[in-house]
């Protein structure tokens, strides 16, 4: 079992105002799962994943992430294990716009002290993987939105983590680059990663192997979806 | 993480960084180069003067003091010391026959005279009247000839002895022993020359001539002022010496025990300690200048820091997301503001030692790159570059990951 989530609920205080975000999530994911989180706006799906993705802790409730309790870690511990067991692909990319692909893809290895020489070839090699080597020295701005998500979603996969969480990931591409970015994570999939995906799109979603409906801060619908 | 491959990457991030705002940084470290300009400069400066002027100071024997009537360094009354008696004849005899510690005593009168040799003549040539200890007390050696000898001295004969500026100018490439010139009235052999002693701020100090004491007596009166300078070759010894020479002179002249000495005990460290305390009164002005530049200089880092922070919170965000911590935020931010103020530092340096370099060849000196000058314009720019980059660093390493992320 890779992720288990017990009772977890986020309470947001917005002033005055106490906003129950998540309530009382349970929630288990095993390794190698294709798993789409769906839900409207002000669903709790962004929320939900901040605290999958260690950007967040819980407000009550277990998170057990790869058999470690992460529900009460410090901000440190949380980078740490941003570091290394989870790889993030953005809506908006999120790359730094001065440093060039490369430098984008291997910036994680940075945080974790991997020699200068050993990151350079192990960046190459996803850069391989996503069909970018060739373009390794370019900068995001010297790439098109396709590429730069390939580029992210290289720099996703380099610690191999233990999860890749994507997060609108087709969002701001045409449907036709979208496709192949949607082709890649289920390669990836296939390749034995796994991965969680937040959408509110409904044909993403359903290019998912389960697919989880959120609805005011409660899941309504977990489903496997036969692909 | 290996320490050395965190740092190197801060300090590529820093300088790509600052690359590419080129002007910002520029004019961001401006106050720091202003700065350390400023301080280098004259540390420059003093650094050269003080090895010129302690290089001449070392002329005057640490080991030599000077009985006189006005002490070198006047504080306070002048009309005070202005009423005193001469030091006398006799008080010369006193120190001869009491002063024990002493291992070398010569009386010193002095006048400009006019000097003459064939077709040449100078006017207010420096005189001294002395005895052959003067070798000794003023460490002067003869370069040809010799020194005056005891019989000179007793025999009051009229010989004398030339400095290299004065030979130069009465000779110029004759050969000056055994010839006669004339000083003020009468003629003297000259018997030796002296060792050239070089400049003491555009001072000749090889303008004189060294003639028998008796015999500058004779010829221009016994009633004049006199100094006597007294060497021991024994260093330890020489407030000891001070001492004996207060209380042979305060017996020789009657002074009441409740009465201040009316003589003057004179030595060289009287002239270093004014000059160092000269130059460390320009010294504090200077850091003041400096200091007060360095500061603006520090504000206009810590704005630029704080403007930085904001505009690249997204790049936190995503350096936060992909497991950069606190510490590795917090370090590229601080030295990211180190390196953009040590190159402000770096320049001010080069500037600096220009600086210097160019207000001591004004003054015929010339200046050396001393490591201490490179130690402190490195060390300034760097603190400030902490003190300045702290706040803004540590703000960015607090900021949140999500919000951050999110921030447009």
């Amino acid at each position: 079992m890779l992720i288990r989530i017990e009772n977890l609920t986020k309470i947001y205080q917005l002033g005055k105002v106490q906003v129950r975000a998540l309530n009382s999530i349970n929630l288990t994911i095993e390794k190698n799962e294709y798993v789409a989180i769906m839900g409207p706006s002000g669903s709790g799906k962004s929320t939900l994943m901040n605290i999958i993705g260690c950007l967040d802790v819980p407000t009550e409730g277990r998170y057990i992430l790869n058999d470690r309790d992460v529900s009460n870690l410090t901000d440190d511990e949380l980078a740490q294990i941003r570091n290394k067991e989870i790889g993030f692909v953005f809506q908006t990319f999120n790359l730094l716009p001065r440093a060039n692909a490369l430098h984008n893809v291997e910036l994680p290895l940075i945080y974790n002290g991997t020699p200068r020489a050993i990151r350079r070839q192990m960046a190459l090699e996803v850069l391989e993987k996503v069909g970018l080597a060739e373009r390794a020295s370019h900068r995001p701005s010297e790439l098109s939105g396709g590429q730069r998500q390939r580029v992210a979603i290289a720099r996703a996969l380099i610690n191999n983590p233990s999860l890749i969480l994507a997060d609108e990931p087709t969002g701001n591409l045409d449907s036709k680059t979208g496709e192949e970015i949607m082709q890649i994570i289920r390669d990836l999939n296939d390749a034995g990663n796994t991965i969680i995906l937040v959408t509110h799109e409904e044909h993403i979603a359903q290019r998912c192997k389960r697919i989880i409906r959120l609805l005011d801060g409660e899941i309504i619908k977990d489903e496997l979806n036969d692909i | 993480m290996h320490a050395f491959t965190r740092f190197s990457e801060y300090i590529l991030m820093a300088w790509q960084a600052l690359v590419s705002h080129k002007l910002r940084s520029f004019l961001t470290t401006l106050g720091i180069l202003i700065g350390v300009t400023t301080i280098i400069t004259i540390w420059t400066t003093i650094e050269g003067l003080n090895q010129y002027v302690f290089g001449q100071l070392s002329n005057i024997g640490a080991s030599t003091v000077y009985v006189q009537k006005y002490p070198w360094v006047i504080k306070g009354d002048f009309w005070k010391y202005r009423n005193r008696k001469n030091i006398t004849y006799k008080e010369y005899q006193a120190l001869v026959q009491y002063c024990t510690i002493a291992d070398h005593i010569s009386p010193e009168v002095f006048a400009p005279k006019k000097v003459s040799y064939k077709d040449r003549k100078f006017d207010n040539i420096f005189v001294i009247g002395t005895n052959e200890e003067y070798s000794f007390t003023a460490n002067v050696a003869p370069e040809i000839g010799r020194f005056l000898t005891e019989l000179d001295v007793r025999n009051k004969r009229y010989v004398c002895v030339l400095g290299r500026e004065v030979t130069d100018q009465l000779f110029e490439k004759e050969n000056p022993l055994g010839k006669r010139i004339r000083i003020g009235d009468k003629k003297y052999t000259v018997i030796g020359v002296l060792e050239k002693k070089g400049n003491f701020f555009g001072q000749s100090m090889d303008n004189f001539i060294v003639v028998p004491f008796g015999t500058f007596r004779r010829v221009y009166g016994g009633h004049r002022g006199m100094r006597v300078a007294l060497l021991t070759n024994k260093p330890e010894r020489l407030e000891e010496m001070k001492d004996q020479i207060r209380g042979i002179l305060r017996r020789v002249r009657k002074i009441s025990p409740a009465e201040e000495d009316d003589f003057a005990i004179n030595q060289q460290d009287m002239l270093t300690s004014l000059y160092k305390s000269l130059t460390s009164t320009l010294f504090a002005i200077v850091f003041v200048i400096g200091g007060i530049s360095l500061l603006v200089g520090g504000i206009g880092i810590m704005n630029i820091m704080l403007v930085s922070v904001a505009e690249r919170t997204r790049e936190i965000g995503i350096r936060k997301a992909i497991g950069a911590n606190r510490k590795n935020i917090l370090s590229q931010f601080l030295l990211e503001a180190i390196v953009i103020s040590s190159i402000g530092g770096v320049i001010g340096i080069v500037l600096g030692y220009f600086g210097g370099s160019a207000i001591l060849s004004q003054m015929d000196l010339t200046s050396g790159v001393s490591v201490t000058s490179i130690l402190i314009g490195f060390g300034f720019s760097t603190t400030v570059g902490v003190l300045a980059g702290f706040y803004p660093a540590y703000k960015a390493a607090g900021l949140s990951p999500i919000e951050s992320l999110r921030y447009e």
